[in-house]
């Protein structure tokens, strides 16, 4: 008998192969926008359904503007960072600015159905497909 | 040309760990500023994902640990189509250059972002040195 081991690096293994083999796949390739502008964005399917997540971390919420349309997504917003006055610094890696973002999607969207929700540094969109875009069964008579 | 510069993607950099684990995951290593005032030393460690009670945080033989670990319930049923960052774990590790009071140390995590503050003993205080 084999037993499973239900643990969770296992699972995160899983993930991480999984997001690894559908880097910078060529979902987008036929769009006009590219990979690589910040920010960083991850696409999944749920569903019939996409999910845009992107890594944010430390941003007023009232400074992103979301913006959708048929098949595109623009996502701006500004990064802050500050200092107290006064300081010494040792390291300073994090980056800050404004950014502008366009993502062209191979599907169509309703966009009235968008969501989104930013949480920890996480901002996640939800892309309901249109019910147009989905797929139908074609019943044989 | 547009006098507004555009914001550049930071690739993750991945931990090195010491010794490998059996099983080959990934952790990664939080973005980082670090800054000192008189009394205090401020880090500031940017962990997108990390729920509060998911942060561990010590401070041993004067080297700080800061550890933040992903709720990946999130991700599940999800089927990755396109992506362009991995995730993972976070951890990293300082060699504190001043002596800490260790019951006093401040964490607050916001919006991905964890801010620590580590007081400084008496003794580790600058003293101003005057030049004869």
């Amino acid at each position: 008998m084999i037993t499973a081991f239900a643990d969770p690096f296992d699972a995160l293994v899983n993930l991480q192969r999984s997001l690894e083999a559908r880097l910078a796949s060529d979902w987008l390739a036929d769009q006009t926008t590219s990979q690589g502008p910040f920010p960083p964005i991850n696409v999944f399917q749920q569903g019939s359904d996409l999910l845009a997540i992107i890594e944010l971390p430390g941003i007023d919420k009232d400074s992103l503007q979301i913006q959708a349309q048929e098949n595109t997504v623009r996502i701006a917003g500004k990064k802050t960072v500050s200092y107290p006055e006064g300081v010494s610094v040792h390291r300073r890696e994090r980056i800050f600015g404004e950014f502008d973002r366009t993502l062209s999607l191979p599907v169509q969207l309703e966009p009235d159905g968008i969501k989104a929700e930013y949480r920890d540094g996480i901002l996640a969109l939800f892309l309901p497909r249109s019910e147009r875009d989905k797929p139908r069964t074609i019943k044989i008579s | 040309m547009d006098a507004k510069q555009e914001l550049q993607v930071q690739q993750k950099r991945e931990l090195d760990k010491k010794e490998e684990g059996t099983i080959p995951v990934r952790a990664f290593l939080p973005t980082a500023d670090i800054y000192e005032s008189q009394d205090a030393l401020k880090v500031v460690l940017e962990m997108p994902g990390v729920e509060k009670g998911n942060v561990d945080v010590r401070v041993e033989d004067g080297v700080l640990n800061v550890e933040g670990r992903l709720d990946l319930t999130k991700y599940q049923g999800l089927q990755p189509l396109y992506t362009e960052y991995n995730i993972g774990h976070y951890s990293r590790s300082f060699r504190l250059s001043n002596k800490i009071n260790q019951d006093k140390i401040g964490a607050e995590l916001k919006e991905g972002v964890l801010s620590l503050t580590l007081p400084k003993v008496e003794e580790a205080k600058p003293r101003t040195i005057q030049v004869n």
